[in-house]
């Protein structure tokens, strides 16, 4: 029997998701035009990919498997992880990464609502560990053409180190450790960097922004998180920036670089695996923030991101117990 | 060598000393545990687990010697409680200790009744008013549904009848459904 | 003098749908061929039945006297004959019954005699137990007394009015502010005097400027320090908790009353109730329904207590396509479970319901976690969480998370993409948590009754063992005390009282022998010891006699 409310607001999660797929749209555009168009390709692969697993893992599961494919959260997912990944992975890789995030980490945990680990960082954590070589190879922005975009990717790996170079991070990392040089010294190398990121990748970070605002506009994300993110990033690289300018990077580096933008506005807001309270959020992004900085400065990996949303996603139980709001007339005093 | 022995030693006494001392110190006068599950079960007070009262059986759970799916009137939630408070597994409800019923209470019919006190004298929670060769009734507010009082009446007047819902008891369900396909 | 407006977190904005109904005045409902008037008004407040089958009773007669503390009384709304007094269903999603009056109207619809009272001369209780007698009670939906609302008569500064109406399709309030503001007023001062508040604050949704102005024009002629103010239209602004928030900035909590805060609030229909029993005598046997939704001809009626909604539905001219009724609003109203449900003194409405205007949800999906229903709780509950507790039957978490304080007023399954009915799992909890306490205080009681049933036994055991043992003492002393009572000297003292209850019966009867043997029969004359050796052969004759009779 059905009972009260009788009426409803025309929302619904497809909705939700197919908001989010709008809003990485204005970045992808920006993949395409300045750094490698086969990243459309990879995007295709990944979104059949998805769904054909979770059509297969709900029929495995006995659920229904048309109102649930129809939900858009499995292409969300394969999107985020084929753009954290370099556009010219061999296609299995891609394969692979999207089939732990939907398969491992989604269903096996109880499929849409419960994981309680970020998908698309699990897939590239496992992958950064199980092909390491393959997955710091970048491209330089807009200098491989089309064809040979996609013979890399359809193909398999062959002289790639010919053909990529590092990224901006990864120059910054190998010309601050390997050559001793200072960060002014290593930002005037030619080839990587461009007016405030890597070349060309810089353009990327502008993208997810507008997303990320589209997003915010239509209610989907609070403010708190990608702030949050963004702010104690900034704040951390700031003062380790002011102490040794030369020893360490400006913030507006760390902003742009990596999947700083991506990870502010896409993947740190993910509602399933994310802190839920107003406080809990805010502690969640900064924790993230703070952790990727660190990882990235002084840790073995490049980009330090996924893992510190990991370690971030253990912590929210807690964070949310710990951060629950006043509840209506059990504030301190009566009247704000 | 020697002076490992004689520090292990030294620990050995410098904690079996705590230990004992806690023991007297920090004692806890009765035993907890089974105020802990007489508080979970229902007080009916009928015998079915096979001891004399709620917390005799609480006392056997305490002990070892009984099992957590004796109780009837606790049913399934009771056992699940009572497994639980003991982090034993939860098992269903023994067979022969009887079945779950719905709540009842017993109603004795006054036409029959001849006034023996035999189920005055049965009831464990003294729910039944009457006295010799003066009329019995049950009030039904305080039986518990133990039907104690079922067999010695000699003219077996006493039935039980189940308790209806009612709009204070009335209770929402559980909004999930399984839901199976018709074939 | 403006008043300072506070707002509540949260709250949705639905489609509003008043003006259907909300453009014609009010008219009156016709007698219904047979009027079903509950005795129960509320879950703790019964009736007990004065009326029997066949009695005729009049219009505003008392028919129903008020039990328990909770109780009210309940009253004929029109005259006519008491045909039956048996269950029928009422407005509850249980869909259970409760025993109703029955009355087929006379037609004459001819009043008791009634009067209005002077308040000046009685004292506060005597007005209170008026209002009581006259069966008003709180005509927004929770029917409770008003006149055990009225508390004692201090301790509250700001009497608040509630006429926000802020459901969606509802407008019987609306209607009754713009036709009826000069009754409203003078039921609220009445209120005002007797619950002893400084001031009167009357809250309105901004979406009703007639109403706010025919108000304001009834407040302006009035000497009474009333303040008409609009409030922002947003659901659920018209919940008690969440309209004085608005109007006074104080929050309370569940469990804890207005009148600790100095604050209490009325619907406007319940002042208006006052103001006709006050001022005209007249009980509480009429309200204005609204009858809207997929009808022809929307509008407010003032109906009798009593009338089966069936009977209304002529007024309104459902369309074909309509598929169930709702009573009360599309956010917290309940589905009828038959149309023979009656208007009872809480209900405000009536929607026809189509697929069209109320489709069916959609299925329910997997929770996302993503946090709307937190952003629209006016209670500010993490609805979700409670949500994963709920469905985990862990009510014990729930009530951790102050479900108890969740109004159940449906902004959390409006806004829930994934279509989660939340305030059923909410429903769930709360009433197994209910249930629970019952059956607590159920086996505590048990429990107790056990313990001194053993506790009785004992005793009764104990006092028969020391009247044993005192009877034995009182023998043994008995038996001590008077010499040649018996041959034998008293034995010893016996540890068994019953051998020395054996032993005392014993020496009694050897004292009633004695006491029938013939004493002085050592000096008897020569006659009469003959006469005693005759009886002796006598008795041995009819001993040998009878020996041989038996053999």
């Amino acid at each position: 029997m059905i009972h009260s409310p009788y009426i409803r607001k025309p929302a619904s999660v497809q909705r939700v998701m197919f908001a989010v797929l709008l809003a990485l749209l204005p970045g992808v555009a920006a993949y395409v035009w300045q750094v490698a168009e086969v990243v459309v390709v990879n995007l295709l692969l990944a979104t059949v990919t998805a769904l054909a697993a979770e059509a297969l893992m709900l029929a495995l599961r006995k659920r229904p498997v048309a109102p649930a494919l129809s939900d858009l959260s499995a292409v969300v997912t394969a999107w985020l992880v084929v753009l954290c990944f370099p556009p010219i992975l061999p296609w299995w890789v891609t394969v692979l990464g999207v089939l732990i995030a939907i398969v491992a980490v989604k269903h096996l945990y109880g499929g849409l609502g419960q994981n309680p680990f970020n998908p698309a960082m699990v897939a590239y954590c496992a992958m950064i560990v199980a092909f390491p070589s393959l997955m710091s190879q970048w491209p330089p922005a807009g200098q491989l053409d089309f064809q040979t975009q996609l013979d890399l990717v359809l193909g398999g790996a062959r002289e790639i180190d010919a053909i990529t170079g590092a990224t901006a991070l990864d120059a910054m990392r190998t010309g601050l450790r390997a050559s001793g040089a200072s960060v002014d010294a290593v930002l005037l190398q030619p080839g990587a960097f461009g007016a405030f990121g890597g070349r060309g990748w810089e353009w990327l970070p502008l993208g997810y922004a507008a997303g990320g605002l589209y997003l915010f506009a239509r209610r989907i994300i609070t403010w708190h998180m990608p702030v949050a993110f963004l702010a104690a990033l900034a704040l951390i690289s700031g003062v380790f920036w002011l102490a040794n300018p030369a020893q360490f990077a400006p913030p507006w580096f760390h902003l742009a670089s990596g999947g700083a933008m991506l990870a502010a506005f896409f993947i740190v807001t993910d509602p399933v695996s994310g802190a839920t309270t107003p406080r809990g959020k805010l502690i969640f992004a900064a924790g993230i923030a703070l952790i990727a900085y660190l990882i990235r400065v002084f840790g073995a990996f490049p980009e330090g991101i996924a893992f510190a949303v990991l370690l971030m996603n253990i912590c929210v139980p807690l964070i949310d117990m710990k951060t629950q709001p006043p509840v209506f007339g059990h504030r301190e005093g009566r009247l704000p | 060598m020697l002076t490992a022995l004689l520090v292990m030693t030294a620990i050995a006494i410098v904690l079996g000393a705590a230990l004992g001392y806690a023991s007297i110190r920090f004692k806890v006068e009765g035993d907890p545990l089974v105020e802990k599950i007489d508080a979970i079960l229902p007080q009916t007070q009928c015998g079915q687990c096979g001891y004399p009262g709620c917390k005799p059986y609480a006392q056997a759970i305490s002990n070892g010697e009984a099992d957590i799916n004796q109780c009837p009137p606790g049913g399934e939630e009771g056992i699940r409680k009572l497994a639980d408070l003991l982090g034993r597994e939860f098992k269903p409800l023994s067979e022969e200790h009887g079945h779950e019923k719905p709540k009842s209470v017993a109603v004795i019919d006054e036409q029959i009744c001849i006034g023996c006190t035999l189920c005055v004298q049965a009831c464990p929670v003294d729910a039944i008013v009457g006295a010799a060769k003066q009329m019995h009734t049950v009030v039904a507010p305080l039986c518990t549904g133990c039907e104690l009082c079922v067999a010695p009446c000699p003219v077996d007047c006493i039935a039980m009848a189940a308790v209806g819902e009612s709009v204070e008891t009335w209770k929402w369900k559980y909004p999930v459904f399984e839901l199976r396909s018709a074939a | 003098m403006t008043v300072r407006l506070f707002n509540f977190r949260g709250g949705v904005k639905p489609d509003s749908h008043k003006n259907e109904s909300s453009a014609t005045p009010i008219a009156r409902a016709a007698l219904p061929p047979r009027l079903v008037i509950p005795l129960r008004q509320g879950i703790r407040s019964t009736a007990r039945c004065l009326v029997e089958v066949g009695q005729s009773v009049l219009k505003g007669e008392c028919i129903g006297e008020g039990e328990g503390p909770l109780g009210t009384a309940v009253h004929a709304s029109t005259s006519g004959t008491v045909v039956e007094v048996a269950p029928y269903p009422m407005a509850h999603a249980s869909g259970l019954d409760t025993l109703c009056v029955v009355i087929e109207p006379d037609g004459a619809d001819e009043w008791i005699a009634h009067e209005a009272l002077d308040r000046r001369t009685l004292p506060r209780e005597a007005v209170l137990k008026y209002l009581s007698d006259h069966g008003i009670v709180g005509m927004g939906g929770a029917t409770f007394p008003t006149h055990i609302k009225l508390g004692n008569g201090r301790g509250i500064d700001t009497l608040v009015i509630n006429g926000a109406e802020c459901e969606p399709w509802i407008t019987c309030d609306d209607r009754l502010m713009r036709e009826r503001a000069a009754d409203i007023l003078s039921g609220a001062a009445i209120l005002r005097e007797l619950i002893g508040a400084d001031r009167t604050l009357v809250g309105i949704e901004d979406n009703k400027p007639e109403a706010i102005e025919a108000m304001g024009r009834a407040a302006a002629v009035l000497s009474e320090p009333i303040e008409i103010v609009a409030v922002p239209t947003l659901y659920p602004a018209g919940g008690e908790k969440q309209l004085i928030r608005v109007l006074t900035g104080i929050e309370i909590a569940h469990g804890k009353l207005g009148s600790e805060f100095g604050v209490q609030c009325f619907n406007v229909g319940t002042a208006h109730a006052v103001c006709r029993a006050i001022h005209h005598g007249e009980p509480l046997i009429s309200r204005v329904v609204t009858l809207t939704g997929n009808v022809d001809r929307p509008g407010n009626h003032e109906v009798l207590i009593g009338t089966p909604v069936e009977s209304l539905l002529a007024l309104a001219a459902p369309r074909p396509d309509t598929d169930r009724y709702l009573m009360g609003g599309p956010m917290m109203g309940v589905a009828l479970p038959d149309l023979g449900v009656p208007i009872a003194k809480g209900s405000n409405c009536v929607i026809a319901a189509s697929p069209a205007l109320f489709p069916p949800p959609p299925p329910e999906l997997p929770c996302i976690r993503c946090g709307a229903c937190a952003r629209v709780c006016p209670a500010d509950l993490q609805p979700f969480e409670l949500y994963w507790f709920s469905r985990a039957k862990n009510v014990g978490k729930a009530q951790e998370y102050h479900l108890f304080d969740c109004i159940e007023c449906g902004c959390c399954s409006f806004v829930c993409p994934s279509h989660i009915p939340l305030v059923d799992y909410f429903r769930f909890s709360k009433s197994e948590i209910w249930a629970r306490e019952r059956e607590l205080k159920a086996a505590d009681h048990a429990r107790e009754r056990f313990e001194f049933r053993n506790f009785r036994q004992e005793r009764e055991k104990e006092e028969k063992a020391a009247k044993l043992a005192a009877k034995a003492a009182e023998t043994r002393a008995k038996l001590s005390g008077t010499p040649g009572a018996g041959d034998t000297a008293p034995r010893p003292a016996d540890e068994d009282p019953k051998k020395a209850l054996i032993a005392a019966a014993l020496a009694r009867a050897k004292q009633q022998k004695a006491a029938v043997a013939p004493k002085n029969t050592d000096a008897l004359d020569a006659d009469a010891r003959a006469e005693i050796a005759a009886i002796d052969a006598r008795r041995e004759k009819a001993k040998l006699e009878g020996s041989d009779a038996a053999s």
